[in-house]
């Protein structure tokens, strides 16, 4: 079951689909700043067709973007769902106009924010996540420790796939894959094993002092 | 997180009304701690993701299968304690917002933001940190009721956090009015009761394992 859902895993590239676009190339802190107003926007503009002009606003983005349409779409269809479910509620609750309103609305946010994120690399965003934290050093955060933190989840969440996996396989032979007790318990503990293991392996090395 | 625990203005009362043990190492665990504190907590936010990503679970008598995400919230809370259980939502949350895809459905990126669901996830360090603070009250009662005050942990961090904010953002994104907005955020109630249920029973099974967690709350 692992395997066939692993498919968006494809490394430390994230949702990030490569490019060299003028929007690859903005610094990340004007996209977010970008992104930002829009959100704005979205929620000062009222009426339908301001709503739609930020859509076309955000569908622009995406083309300069040169975002592939077909992948797009199909990653779009569990909101469009969700947009259109919202549609038909709102146009029976409260017309046509608030129904077109809200439902693009959602869309453009979605889209617009779709659009950052494929054109930033996820440690550069992590980059700018890690500089925005820094004043958090003040409460006891410290920024070693969250790019640390982050190697460490990132490498981690395979091997608990995995072990995962293992755990299903061992209920099943015991005739248990039904019973939730039987999966999750020794899932969690191995995991509080593994990270106890990995805290130890940290120390002995030196790291994350 | 690196501070010794007596310095801690929110932590010093818990330690008096404890069992006798904490003065003993106290600074030099602390120390020592740092390291685990951060492999727990990149742990369990990698648990977190890996209970988002993976298949619901089936459970024998109910039609609908549960997924798992906000088990792995509140049992990251209860099992790491308040600080560490709020970093691990914490760091959860920001690398799926960078754009790698840990939340449901493999999904992730800044488009979460905009979604009606976002309350949801805005609540989730919340929950954590508000589950882990009671669950530190399972030092002071018998082993055998030590799941009770758990679920209850787990409890009060869906029903003071998690469904108020989701439900709040869900209603304010969709522009429904209170009541048609709480009857649509209600139907995740009954389900979470009983993940709820398998948070306290999975932390009774990590403390039986380890009880140095339920000692050591950061």
């Amino acid at each position: 079951m692992s395997r066939r859902r692993r498919s968006p895993w494809i490394g430390p590239l994230g949702l990030y689909s490569p490019g060299s676009t003028p929007l690859h190339r903005a610094p990340v802190g004007a996209k977010l700043t970008a992104l930002a107003l829009l959100g704005l926007a979205v929620v000062l503009v009222r009426g339908p067709v301001g709503a739609l002009a930020l859509l076309a606003v955000a569908a622009a983005a995406a083309a300069v973007a040169r975002q592939p349409a077909r992948a797009t779409l199909t990653g779009l269809v569990p909101v469009l769902a969700t947009a259109a479910g919202l549609a038909a509620f709102q146009w029976w609750q409260q017309g046509l106009a608030a129904a077109i309103e809200v439902s693009v609305d959602l869309l453009t946010l979605v889209v617009a924010a779709g659009v950052v994120t494929a054109t930033t690399p996820a440690d550069r965003m992590l980059d700018a996540l890690e500089r925005a934290a820094r004043p958090l050093r003040h409460v006891g955060l410290r920024p070693e420790s969250f790019a640390l933190s982050v190697a460490l989840m990132l490498r981690t969440v395979p091997a608990l796939v995995q072990t995962a996996a293992e755990v299903r396989d061992a209920a099943r032979a015991r005739g248990l894959e039904r019973n939730p007790r039987a999966l999750l318990v020794p899932a969690a503990v191995r995991t509080v094993a593994r990270a106890r293991t990995t805290g130890a392996a940290l120390a002995a090395r030196g790291l994350g002092e | 997180m690196s501070t010794a625990p007596q310095n801690e203005p929110r932590t010093s009362p818990t330690p008096s009304g404890a069992v006798a043990l904490p003065s003993v190492g106290a600074r030099g665990r602390a120390r020592s701690g740092t390291t685990t504190d951060v492999a727990l907590v990149a742990t369990f936010a990698a648990f977190i993701a890996v209970c988002a990503l993976l298949p619901s679970i089936p459970v024998a008598g109910i039609p609908v299968p549960i997924t798992l995400q906000t088990f792995g919230v509140l049992l990251a809370g209860v099992v790491l304690g308040p600080r560490r259980g709020a970093a691990a939502v914490g760091l959860y949350l920001a690398v799926g917002l960078a754009g790698m895809p840990v939340f449901a459905q493999a999904t992730g990126g800044l488009a979460v933001v905009a979604k009606p669901s976002f309350g949801y996830l805005i609540a989730f360090p919340l929950a954590a940190a508000l589950a882990g603070y009671v669950a530190s009250l399972a030092r002071r009662v018998r082993p055998a009721l030590r799941p009770f005050v758990l679920f209850g942990a787990a409890m009060s961090g869906s029903l003071v956090f998690i469904h108020p904010i989701g439900i709040a953002v869900m209603g304010w994104r969709l522009d429904l009015d209170p009541g048609a907005a709480i009857a649509l955020g209600a139907t995740f109630v009954p389900g979470d009761v009983i993940k709820n249920m398998l948070v306290a029973v999975v932390a009774a099974a990590i403390f039986r394992a380890f009880p140095d967690m339920l000692r050591v709350r950061r």
